[in-house]
């Protein structure tokens, strides 16, 4: 992968994520509500952010504009050096394929899909018109990571709805892994989930974090955040 | 193709809907192409039993000063075409071949069998110029007579039979049978006995004609040849009506194409309606899937993507209808066609089936149009708050 090793040579140069006074104004009926306010953060290659605060603090706000599925209102964001407020939406599209991973409370897999067609998805989507990986080297692809989140072969073929919330979970994140992005982005990632399938989860994303992916998880329970190498807090959009 | 499966999955996971949408789609095909069927093979049946008049120009007595005067009524107001004026005639249309016409009608009598019988009377020279011949021989001579097909089948009628034309009248030879002709706008022999003109003079004591047929040999001159004719005899005062076969032809096609048409968009109509729920459905798909939108659009897929997938759901609909649609239409034009003209023989022509084929586009393109809203609104929701939605 070409492009791997250019990016993690820029990395020393450079911080993969750096917000630069960002803000995020929601215009409502009822006034504006300015969800990140002049917020400034830079986030390293490697690292494990976890992101605290009450809600309506702006920790989803901020994830959202992370994950490239919203712009700021004004100031920059920049990942990987590339500022996401110069892109139009399918590049950033494909920026958010690419380097982003999602992995949320709710798993949100696709009902219709199976556990294995929901961690294919974003692996056919990545496929250029020409080339790309064909159907073998997809599949194997897929089993790869299913195996490396620790979901048993057999369940492969299930349907979300005939698993369970750890299996979901691990199926939700072989799915963010599959197109080996550089930040995985976690929205309370153990929020649906009990105290030992919540532990087996994090390990999981700490495994992870120690082989290299950028983490940055939304949490408010304070013994998830402790797996995080740095914790932030938000106050009404702003660092505390 | 993984967009393409999942649009399926969709579509079988709201099956009774999604049957519901495609019925329509099914019954607007049916529609379209039954009518568009029903409408090819009434032209192809007109125009099959019209004769294939297209080269003739008919010149017939005026027959008042009405506009409707000269619709080949000569015989009725009991105006003929003297033999002076088709001279005239045959000058003006210079080497094209021109035949006189006596038309009557008088009883026929074969054995028992009694009964009315038109009656051309021509130059038995001019006979082969319009007239095939099926069974026997041409009129030769001022004696015997031509049998028209449908008459002959009537009277059983074969070469060499005697019939006898009026009640105290002549018995005279059938010579030939003649081929079947279908309706004609010069002659339309086939209930008819074609007799000599010197014999229908005698007969009938006639100097005049009722009409003169002018065969044009080439089809471009039959314009000036219709004004040719007009300008020699119409100087002073209208003395007769110059009728273009083809163009009379033309008038009853374009007419009968017209109906047809029109038919077609009735059916069309029935299409729109199954437009309109197949809109509905998908836009309750995509209601539905606000929050799964959100979700593939944050895994990475682009707006062109999201809105294949709902195309391709419309798609889907469009093709399982109007292939249900193809299949059935056989039987919905054989329907309307044994019922409207009691024949199926043009069921099975191209030029019929074409309008299955043309049905059925029609039909996955109504419900293609019909998904591009929907897909449009699901490929441009915002992804975070399609993400929120439950």
């Amino acid at each position: 992968m070409e492009k791997g090793v250019n990016q993690r040579g820029e990395s020393g140069l450079s911080p993969l994520i750096r917000l630069a006074d960002v803000t995020k104004v929601y215009p409502l009926p009822a006034g504006d509500v300015t969800a990140i306010d002049h917020l400034s953060l830079e986030v390293g290659r490697g690292d494990f952010v976890a992101v605290m605060g009450v809600s309506g603090s702006g920790k989803s706000t901020l994830l959202n504009l992370i994950g490239c599925l919203d712009v700021p209102t004004s100031g920059d964001l920049y990942l990987n050096g590339v500022n996401v407020r110069d892109l139009a939406d399918d590049p950033l599209t494909e920026l958010r394929r690419d380097t982003i991973g999602f992995v949320f409370q709710q798993f949100n897999l696709i009902p219709l899909l199976t556990a294995f067609e929901n961690v294919e998805f974003p692996l056919i989507l990545a496929q250029g018109k020409n080339g790309g990986l064909g159907r073998e080297e997809i599949a194997g692809r897929c089993r790869e990571v299913l195996a490396s989140v620790g979901l048993d072969e057999s369940l492969a073929s299930h349907r979300p709805s005939e698993l369970s919330g750890g299996q979901q979970q691990r199926v939700a994140m072989a799915r963010a892994l599959v197109n080996d992005p550089d930040i995985l982005l976690c929205d309370e990632p153990t929020g649906n989930l009990d105290t030992r399938t919540g532990t087996t989860i994090m390990d999981l994303l700490a495994g992870m974090n120690r082989e290299g992916k950028t983490i940055i998880m939304v949490t408010h329970d304070p013994r998830v955040a402790g797996y995080a190498r740095r914790r932030i807090e938000l106050v009404d959009g702003r660092l505390a | 193709m993984i967009l393409f499966d999942y649009a399926r999955r969709n579509i079988r996971l709201h099956w009774f809907r999604s049957f519901l949408a495609v019925i329509g789609i099914v019954i607007g095909v049916v529609a379209i192409s039954s009518m568009g069927v029903l409408g090819n093979s009434l032209v192809l049946s007109i125009s099959e039993s019209l004769t294939t008049v297209g080269d003739t120009i008919v010149v017939y007595p005026q027959s008042g000063a009405g506009p409707m005067g000269g619709g080949g009524g000569g015989s009725a107001t009991g105006l003929r075409i003297t033999p002076r004026q088709v001279d005239e005639i045959t000058r003006a249309v210079g080497t094209n071949i021109v035949i006189p016409v006596h038309t009557g009608a008088d009883r026929v009598i074969v054995g028992s069998e009694n009964r009315a019988a038109s009656l051309y009377g021509m130059d038995p020279a001019d006979i082969p110029e319009i007239l095939e011949l099926e069974d026997g021989i041409f009129l030769r001579s001022t004696t015997g007579a031509m049998a028209g097909k449908k008459l002959a089948e009537e009277f059983e009628l074969n070469v060499g039979s005697t019939v006898r034309i009026g009640e105290d009248g002549e018995r005279v030879r059938i010579v030939g049978i003649l081929k079947e002709r279908g309706i004609g706008f010069d002659i339309n022999p086939d209930y008819a006995l074609v007799v000599s003109d010197r014999w229908y003079e005698s007969t009938y004591g006639e100097e005049g004609y009722n009409l003169v047929v002018v065969k044009v040999e080439n089809l471009e001159e039959i314009d000036s040849v219709k004004t040719a004719i007009e300008d020699a005899l119409n100087r002073r005062t209208d003395v007769v009506t110059v009728l273009d076969t083809r163009k009379v032809l033309q008038t009853i096609l374009d007419a009968f194409n017209n109906i047809s048409t029109f038919t077609t968009a009735i059916g069309g109509i029935s299409l729109i309606v199954a437009g309109v729920s197949i809109l509905n459905v998908m836009m309750m798909s995509v209601t539905e899937r606000t929050r799964e939108i959100g979700i593939i659009r944050s895994i990475g897929a682009k707006r062109r993507e999201v809105m294949r997938i709902f195309l391709y759901e419309a798609l889907v609909l469009g093709l399982i209808g109007s292939g249900i649609g193809g299949v059935l239409s056989f039987g919905g034009a054989y329907l309307a066609v044994s019922v409207m003209l009691q024949s199926t023989t043009y069921l099975f022509v191209p030029s019929s089936l074409i309008y299955i084929l043309y049905g059925m586009l029609f039909g996955i393109g109504t419900s293609l149009l019909s998904g591009l809203y929907p897909a449009w609104r699901a490929a441009n929701l915002n992804p975070i708050e399609a993400l929120r939605h439950d």
